[in-house]
């Protein structure tokens, strides 16, 4: 009865302390505390991170005498000697990232989205395959691709070969973002809605489902790249020469510290490049849409 | 249609059906979930093949054909727009998949989009626009590629009930001015009277009845009909001859070969007529008012008879009459009732 006999304009007055002390409401000072605390935290793991990655640069920049300046190391990236020379493996390097990419995207997209479309019983098992290669350890893979290598070899091929073996890597984590992009849009209905309008299948898939699911192919592309960029193991294992077994071979030399560093930032400093640009570019086609 | 049947695994999905739609009309097909409406029209759309029988479409068959050659306009219960696409790009897709010049696709879709009151919209995106709004774009849609049929798979289910039955109007509007036969699924009783020319009432994969709204109501073919389409009060009574004896009325049967016995008969609140009385102690007929609903215009009256309890649809300022706790008097109007199909199992039983 007490709260009936509670004049109008106090209840009016206990509304904002009220909606602070619910759950989902927090008080001035606590906001203020966990404002605080994520600064703090977003300060520490910046370091954490950003601290090694300034030191590399600032070795890169290292002069011949200690303490002095020099761009001489990031010059040399071009002109590296090696064997082979360092800008042959970047440019292989790079080429390997674009072909994964592509038959990663060529490859792994359409099958999905058909499955989705026409197959869905099978989608467990296309989630079993694909995820396969992260429970397998790399020197294992090696063991059993070496023999396929040894053969290819005898063609003399070039390190471009390695493009099979990096789908097969990079197949998880393609997977995982093409899934869930093709998880966020209603394929079904939307394939469905196309088709009464007298799409074929070819048009479902490029038309309709593949422009609606682009963020989620971009950052497929984004993974496949970091990682052909920065894996070592089984193009040292299978002894073709990529970027990372180039930085490898250099870092052996400690005369050529410094194109080691500055090779490492530059691919580094390149990922970022992409990263942005996929991002930006992935804004662009979202623009307009949810 | 003719003899379609569809199975998943064991489960019988449509039954043998057999569907006959006229040019320009508006069929609507009515019945629980899983009773096989949406089945038949996506049987009819082509998104899924019939295990048996036929479908005919102005003399053509089209059982074999994919759905991208059937011309059939579907409007979907899910929102179906292409996310990427503006409405004006998704209500010409049909168009340009036909190959119509730009000029000519971008006229006949703003021209949909009048139609449906929406040409405003055009440059705008599905999200950008209401769940109403995006089931008008995707009826523009369907309607642009001028379909021999248009298909409408419960389009206002996910819409709130004033947008509702707007869109409902709107629809039967649009059906009207276009002279689209058109087939419509919904679970929603009084969205399938208030539009159709005809009702379907579908049971485990085959039809109850097709009649027009006001037989489907008054008329029932089947006691399952007149116990899904309305309420019903289920009165126990006693089939002697062509009438059942319910609490010491006779009224008329619909089903003239109901064997003699006792049963449980339907009989509908509108035939129920209740006048206050404050001097019969007790009866048959007479009762305590329990409860009243307001539906608006007319009131639901729930009245207990001591060994059951009768529902009674009046109008408002007749039920404000008989408040709660009054005692009241009721009388059945002899209007034909059905038994129900359980209690004629028991007593064949």
């Amino acid at each position: 009865m007490a709260a009936l006999n509670q004049p109008l304009g106090d209840l009016a007055a206990d509304l904002p302390a009220a909606a602070a002390r619910r759950p989902g409401g927090l008080r001035a000072s606590q906001r203020r505390r966990l404002k605080v605390f994520r600064y703090l935290t977003f300060t520490i793991f910046g370091l954490f991170f950003l601290l090694p990655l300034l030191a590399m640069v600032r070795f890169s920049l290292e002069g011949v005498k200690h303490g002095t300046w020099s761009v001489a190391a990031w010059t040399a990236i071009a002109s590296y000697p090696g064997p082979p020379p360092l800008l042959s493996s970047i440019e292989i390097t790079l080429e390997l990232a674009v072909i994964t990419s592509v038959v990663m995207v060529v490859l792994v997209v359409p099958t999905m989205i058909w499955i989705r479309l026409r197959v869905q019983w099978f989608s467990r098992v296309m989630e079993f395959i694909c995820l396969l290669p992260l429970t397998i350890p790399a020197i294992v893979l090696v063991v059993g691709l070496a023999p396929i290598y040894n053969r290819i070899e005898r063609y003399n091929v070039s390190a471009l070969m390695l493009f099979w073996v990096y789908v097969i890597l990079a197949l998880p984590y393609a997977y995982r973002a093409l899934a869930a992009g093709l998880n966020a849009v209603d394929a079904t209905t939307l394939s469905e809605a196309a088709r009464s309008l007298g799409a074929r299948w070819g048009t479902v898939m490029f038309r309709i489902i593949v422009p609606n699911m682009w963020q989620a192919i971009l950052n497929a592309l984004l993974l496949t790249i970091a990682l052909v960029l920065g894996e070592f193991t089984i193009a040292y294992l299978l002894t073709y020469v990529n970027l990372q077994v180039n930085l490898f071979e250099i870092s052996r030399s400690t005369e050529n510290a410094g194109v080691l560093f500055s090779a490492s930032a530059a691919t580094l400093l390149f990922a970022f490049v992409l990263l942005l640009i996929l991002s930006y570019a992935g804004r662009r086609l979202r623009r307009g849409r949810p | 249609m003719e003899g379609l049947s569809r199975h998943y695994g064991t489960v019988v999905a449509l039954d043998n059906l057999d569907l006959t739609v006229q040019p320009g009309e508006l069929i609507a097909l009515l019945g629980p979930s899983g009773c096989g409406k949406t089945t038949t029209l996506r049987l009819l759309a082509g998104l899924e093949d019939a295990d048996t029988g036929h479908i005919n479409v102005a003399g053509r068959d089209i059982t074999r054909l994919p759905a991208s050659k059937r011309d059939m306009g579907m409007v979907f219960q899910a929102y179906s727009l292409f996310p990427h696409m503006t409405v004006q790009q998704n209500v010409a897709f049909g168009l340009r998949l036909r190959r119509v010049t730009t000029a000519q696709r971008n006229r006949q879709a703003m021209e949909m989009l009048e139609l449906v009151g929406l040409d405003t919209q055009a440059q705008r995106y599905p999200h950008q626009i209401s769940g109403g709004q995006q089931q008008r774009v995707a009826l523009a849609r369907a309607l642009a590629i001028e379909p021999q049929v248009l298909l409408l798979d419960e389009p206002l289910s996910a819409l709130d009930a004033k947008v509702r039955a707007q869109l409902r109007d709107q629809i039967r509007r649009i059906q009207l001015e276009v002279g689209i036969t058109t087939l419509f699924v919904t679970h929603d009783q009084e969205e399938a009277l208030a539009i159709a020319d005809r009702v379907g009432v579908m049971r485990d994969g085959h039809l109850e009845q097709l009649a027009p709204p006001t037989d489907v109501y008054s008329r029932p073919a089947t006691a399952f009909v007149a116990e899904f389409v309305g309420l019903s009060n289920r009165l126990e009574g006693t089939v002697s001859g062509s009438t059942v004896t319910v609490r010491g009325r006779d009224l008329p049967l619909v089903d003239l070969s109901t064997p003699p016995g006792p049963v449980i008969a339907l009989v509908r609140p509108e035939a129920v007529m209740l006048s206050s009385d404050s001097s019969s102690d007790s009866g048959p007929l007479v009762g305590t008012v329990i409860a009243t609903t307001f539906l608006g215009a007319t009131s639901r009256v729930t009245v207990d008879l001591g060994d059951t309890t009768i529902l009674a649809q009046l109008s408002t300022s007749d039920a404000s009459a008989l408040p709660a706790g009054s005692r009241v008097s009721l009388a059945i109007r002899p209007d034909p009732v059905l038994v129900s199909a359980e209690s004629q199992v028991t007593n064949g039983e």
